[in-house]
């Protein structure tokens, strides 16, 4: 499967100099742009792993590039994100967040359901994945 | 317009009998509306031979404290405070015989935080008028200290999002076709067909209830399963609007508690409700943690005609002080009425922060939102990827498109019509922050993703530049003519 979160998991995987493109855009319209990273996809898993702060005053998306080639180098095997943030009044949330790097095998997620009364399910989302410990998924 | 106006004052104003509406003080062209006045904007059609500034002024009088004659009890209230006052009225350019009117009120005229009772005075009585040939209310400005007495959305157009993990698109939707007759069972199977192959959300239409075909509760059963499959499948935040519209009160709360056991993300509500039921359920949904969708069901009875009614824009205000989160707005391109400036004008009254004077959109007074949540607008009726350039140009980022006939339309079948929409749609926002110029080459971005995506092909095939090129009915009335000063 393919996880599809984020604006562009449904183009092909974007290139670097098609990072740059999105990066560049989001600073330019005053966005400050992060990476995370996180080896638990699952659609409620809001706090990705913070590979360093938002880059608030960086002028520059080369250096989004970098930095996501430097967290390849570490966590290649795992989902890597950047994200847009907005500090404008009213907003003060992401304003895009895109994937720019997945695991070579994606297992995706087991539907669990558990039966309650009447015709009821309860149902919850498992990443097969996380049935690892923490640093071994996807390695 | 002044001249014979004048108020009469002392003692013969309080005479019995009958005074012209003008005359007992309804009309005032010297007052200067206070910040905290709501002032309403009326397009007054008066009968031949009528005044229109008398026209105006019986409108500001049967629209607060006025009778059709003097009455004495009159002086026993602050009655200069709580008589509204007309004090502009302006012939529309270009329609002989009708009348911009400016009637400002007193704060002190109206319940905190009541739809209902702002309604029953702005368009209580006065429609029937009999010396008008038509009213039609056109904007209305309303207070921060009276927006402040509002929950405003529920959930809002930010946290929305993120609750929904999506960012920098529109949203996409489609409402589960046909609309009436499919059985529980058959209905989910469009949910998830649609929810797996990209959309975000799947709509009940404004009249799927609890039929004979279908009860209510399965149709949330089934759908609940399908949602759940399709985010199991993606990896993706879906919903699906259930339409928790019934009867009684205590019918919907039923409903939408057993929407909430399920874990939708989302319910949905039809304007015919009435606004006293709609803000019940927003204060529900703010206190379960549920985003509220609107269809605006019935509204074309009184917003499409220019001359007697009420704007939609004056709806959208309502509904975003009501408090709902998703509220049907318009596309421009599909199928259901829409001027692009007009519909620009109820985009920007559900997002804006502040929206400026902008007559060109319909929009007549500077509107400060005060805070409240933005709501989310949806395009929805005769929308297809084909048109995701102008979709995205004309409507913006924060919008649910709503492809129904589009996404289940598709020859390769639903899953293949919502991955055609959602790969349209992710190559023209890609195109746009590239800096493309993505309205005017928007048939090549769409032509260049479709080489990787055959269903895009085939919807792009299909339905080639179809499009709905219908007169407008509701349309400004002011056209921007250049000018040298600012």
């Amino acid at each position: 499967m393919r996880v599809t979160q984020g604006a562009f998991s449904f183009l092909p995987d974007l290139t670097d100099e098609q990072i740059h493109v999105q990066a560049q855009h989001c600073i330019d319209q005053g966005y400050a742009v992060s990476v995370e990273y996180t080896d638990d996809p699952h659609p409620r898993n809001t706090y990705w792993e913070m590979w360093g702060h938002p880059m608030f005053d960086n002028p520059d998306a080369a250096s989004v590039v970098y930095e996501v080639n430097e967290c390849r180098k570490q966590h290649g095997g795992k989902y890597i994100r950047v994200i847009a943030f907005d500090a404008t009044p009213g907003w003060e949330s992401i304003r895009l967040a895109f994937i720019v790097n997945r695991p070579a095998q994606e297992p995706g997620f087991r539907l669990q359901r558990e039966e309650g009364p009447g015709r009821t399910v309860r149902y919850s989302i498992h990443s097969y994945a996380a049935d690892k410990p923490e640093g071994a998924r996807y390695a | 317009m002044a001249d014979g106006n004048n108020v009469v004052v002392g003692q013969e104003r309080y005479k019995a009998g009958v005074l012209e509406y003008k005359k007992m003080g309804y009309w005032e062209p010297d007052y200067e509306p206070k910040e905290t006045d709501i002032i309403a904007l009326f397009r007054i059609t008066p009968q031949d031979g009528v005044d229109p500034v008398e026209a105006a002024a019986a409108v500001a009088g049967e629209s607060s404290t006025a009778t059709w004659t003097v009455v004495w009890t009159d002086r026993l209230t602050a009655c200069d405070k709580y008589r509204a006052k007309a004090y502009r009225v302006d012939p529309v350019p270009n329609a002989e015989g009708q009348y911009f009117a400016y009637i400002a009120y007193d704060l002190d005229l109206f319940e905190p935080g009541s739809i209902a009772n702002l309604t029953a005075s702005i368009i209580g009585n006065v429609f029937g008028f009999k010396p008008l040939k038509g009213l039609r209310l056109e904007d209305m400005r309303l207070p921060v200290a009276y927006v402040k007495t509002f929950q405003g959305p529920a959930t809002g157009v930010v946290v929305e999002r993120e609750r929904l993990n999506c960012y920098g698109r529109p949203l996409l939707g489609a409402t589960v076709k046909p609309k009436l007759g499919l059985s529980g069972r058959n209905y989910g199977r469009v949910v998830y067909e649609a929810l797996k192959g990209g959309l975000d959300f799947t709509k009940d239409d404004e009249n799927i209830n609890s039929q004979p075909f279908m009860h209510w509760r399965d149709r949330f059963l089934y759908c609940m399963e399908a949602v759940n499959r399709a985010s199991a499948a993606t990896g993706e935040v879906k919903g699906t609007y259930l339409n928790v519209t019934a009867g009684t009160m205590e019918e919907m709360y039923e409903r939408a508690n057993f929407a909430k056991e399920l874990g939708s993300v989302i319910i949905m509500i039809d304007l015919v409700i009435g606004y006293t039921a709609i803000q019940s359920m927003a204060k529900w949904a703010r206190d379960n943690d549920m985003i509220l969708h609107l269809h605006r069901a019935g509204h074309s009875t009184y917003t499409r005609h220019k001359t007697h009614g009420v704007s939609f824009r004056v709806i959208a205000k309502w509904m975003r002080l009501a408090g709902v989160d998703h509220i049907h707005a318009g596309t421009v391109v599909g199928k259901l009425e829409g001027d692009p400036a007009t519909t620009r004008g109820y985009y920007d009254f559900c997002r804006d922060e502040k929206t400026p004077m902008n007559l060109e959109n319909g929009v007549f007074f500077d509107q400060d939102w005060a805070s409240l949540n933005k709501m989310m607008p949806v395009a929805s009726g005769g929308i297809h990827a084909g048109q995701m350039h102008q979709l995205l140009d004309l409507l913006g980022e924060d919008v649910v498109l709503q492809f129904g006939g589009g996404t289940i339309g598709h020859p390769q079948g639903i899953q293949a019509g919502a991955t055609a929409n959602r790969v349209a749609l992710e190559a023209m926002v890609f195109a746009r922050n590239s800096g493309r110029d993505f309205v005017n080459e928007g048939p090549e971005i769409l032509a260049e993703a479709a080489k990787t995506c055959t269903p895009l092909r085939a919807a792009l095939d299909t339905w080639k530049d179809v499009t709905f090129n219908y007169a407008s009915t509701d349309t400004p009335d002011f056209a921007p003519t250049p000018s040298v000063s600012s």
